[in-house]
């Protein structure tokens, strides 16, 4: 049996439980899955900034928690903690390394996924109407194509001590040390379907044992503060167990296991993956009790012939904005605001344009959806904008913050950032114009 | 209706949870019932026709809905549903991580007998 354990599920991820699950889960493979579309596009930003960044800002952090544990106890990372610059998020983990007095530790770098230089302005987009990337009109930033378990094998193939990955699909970090262990052939559809299943759980960590679940009175879970991250208990067959150590907080339950099924999915039958066509439409659960569900029943079929590919643009700035009121008449007093807020830097045609305006705690999360509700005691009025102009941004920065005093009364709390963006959308290429490598650092 | 007694309106809420996952600009909300005795009204009322009419505003490309009869789930996978996704939106939740509690917002009718279910 092999024993995966899920040490990030996202970007900004705790690391608390990520050294529990290093000293005590007794696992083969400690995986931290940390890209999203929004982070790959923030390290896309921040190597822009700064050519030696574009990793995940957390790198160093995680592996001076984990690396003398996993490094103890025989555990191997897979991380795609690489993000935007795997090379220099290589050499972190080796200076880490030898900080911690881990000499020999050996890293194998997944690199290929950058393909910026495969794509032409005749590329089509076929999440954006499938227009093309000369019509989206705005700078191209980078392009990253999600890899898959036949980039990552090789690496574990090299015996390194950690994996690290820019984009790869999220299940493969999970799949690649199944199939390594239990050498599934590549074109066993139904196998690789069952690892892949065993991954789409894991890839979000606690989304799997409590996290993004609560809901007080309807769902609640068992000390959250504290909530562990998922081990999965992997058989050769490629069914598993989802469980979590016996001291970490959270749970793990066939609904929890259930919402974490679908996230993300569109069709089940059809969970594309660079690996296979995943099937999880007739997925089984078993609830067997002190938080371990048996998961069965995942199946696939051949995988797609295309790769997907992550484009993103220079989105120029965002620009955000709020001052709130509180007390009697607090909501009057912000939609006040707003309406004043709408009149003055409407007369700004490049804010005009771009600029968004909510009242949180009226109506902001589902503003679109539902228009303002009432009886709200704190409102907050924010203002958003996205674009080229960073002046633009500046000048509505000031007029929010002017409402301290020549707006309604007992305006408060300003707050103004302006963060470089990054907008993406996505493409397909062709599986043999994609060439990944590996490169071996050793500490 | 006659024979099935009395019907009473619940929010969705009372009788099932959800989850929202965001690709690009689509949407997807799984909806599972607490109670496999309800899943066979919240199928014939919670129809993609049905998510799509209730948010007009929002959900502007096509609703399709899925279902995982064994598991007692409903995936609706709404296009077009993020104000252009969570790099481009600038709702404050770019994601639609809280689009899950629209869907749990909508009514249902259930026989006045059927009691909502208890806390998991």
């Amino acid at each position: 049996m092999l024993r995966l354990g899920c040490g990030a599920g996202f970007s900004s991820d705790r690391l608390g439980p990520a050294i529990d699950l290093a000293e005590k889960g007794r696992l083969d493979y400690l995986v931290f899955e940390t890209i999203g579309e929004r982070t790959l596009a923030f390290g896309h930003r921040d190597r822009k900034l700064d050519p030696k960044r574009g990793y995940n800002p957390q790198l160093a952090q995680r592996m001076r928690g984990v690396l003398k544990a996993t490094k103890a106890n025989g555990t191997r990372i897979v991380t795609n903690m690489g993000v935007a610059n795997v090379p220099d998020a290589a050499r972190v983990v080796i200076e880490v390394a030898r900080e911690l007095g881990l000499k020999g530790l050996k890293v194998a770098a997944v690199l290929g996924d950058e393909v910026t230089d495969l794509l032409t302005p005749e590329t089509r987009l076929f999440d954006y109407h499938d227009r093309k990337i000369s019509e989206v009109g705005l700078p191209l930033a980078g392009a990253n194509v999600y890899l898959g378990i036949d980039a990552i094998l090789p690496a574990l193939e090299t015996g390194a001590d950690v994996v690290i990955t820019g984009r790869v699909s999220d299940p493969s970090l999970f799949l690649s040390p199944i199939v390594h262990t239990y050498g599934w052939r590549r074109d066993d559809w139904a196998a690789l379907g069952r690892g892949t299943l065993v991954g789409h759980l894991m890839e979000c960590g606690m989304q799997i044992t409590g996290g993004y679940y609560a809901d007080p009175g309807k769902k609640d879970v068992p000390r959250l503060a504290d909530c562990g991250y998922p081990i999965a208990e992997v058989q050769p067959d490629g069914s598993a167990v989802i469980t979590k150590l016996d001291d970490a907080g959270g749970m793990v339950t066939p609904r929890t296991v259930k919402e974490q099924l679908l996230y993300e999915v569109h069709d089940p039958k059809r969970y594309l993956t660079p690996d296979v066509t995943a099937d999880f439409s007739a997925v089984q659960l078993v609830d067997e009790g002190r938080d371990r569900v048996r998961v069965a029943n995942g199946s696939g079929t051949a995988r797609p012939d295309t790769l997907k590919v992550t484009v993103g643009f220079d989105g120029g700035y965002l620009g955000e904005a709020g001052v709130s009121y509180a007390g009697p008449n607090s909501a009057a007093r912000a939609t006040l605001a707003a309406d004043i807020l709408r009149d003055r830097l409407g007369r700004h045609s490049e804010i005009a344009r771009n600029m968004r305006v909510d009242l949180i705690g009226l109506n902001a999360l589902h503003a679109t959806a539902h228009g303002v509700r009432q009886n709200a005691e704190d409102v907050r009025v924010r203002v958003a904008m996205r674009t080229a102009d960073r002046s633009a941004c500046e000048t509505m920065l000031w007029e929010v913050e002017a409402m301290l005093c020549c707006g309604p009364a007992g305006g408060g709390g300003y707050r103004g950032q302006i963060t470089p963006s990054v907008v993406t959308h996505s493409a397909l290429i062709e599986r043999e114009r994609v060439r990944p490598s590996v490169e071996v650092l050793v500490a | 209706m006659s024979g099935q007694g009395t019907m009473r309106r619940v929010k969705l809420h009372e009788i099932a949870h959800a989850r929202a996952g965001d690709k690009g600009n689509t949407s997807n909300v799984s909806v599972w019932v607490y109670d496999p005795g309800d899943y066979a009204l919240v199928k014939a009322q919670l129809t993609a026709e049905r998510v799509k009419s209730a948010y007009p505003n929002l959900l502007k490309g096509s609703v399709t809905r899925y279902e995982l009869e064994q598991l007692h789930g409903l995936n609706f996978v709404m296009l077009d549903a993020l104000e252009g996704g969570v790099n481009t939106s600038l709702g404050l939740d770019s994601h639609g991580k809280s689009w899950s509690f629209l869907i749990l917002d909508l009514d249902v009718e259930m026989p006045e007998n059927r009691g909502p279910a208890a806390a998991a």
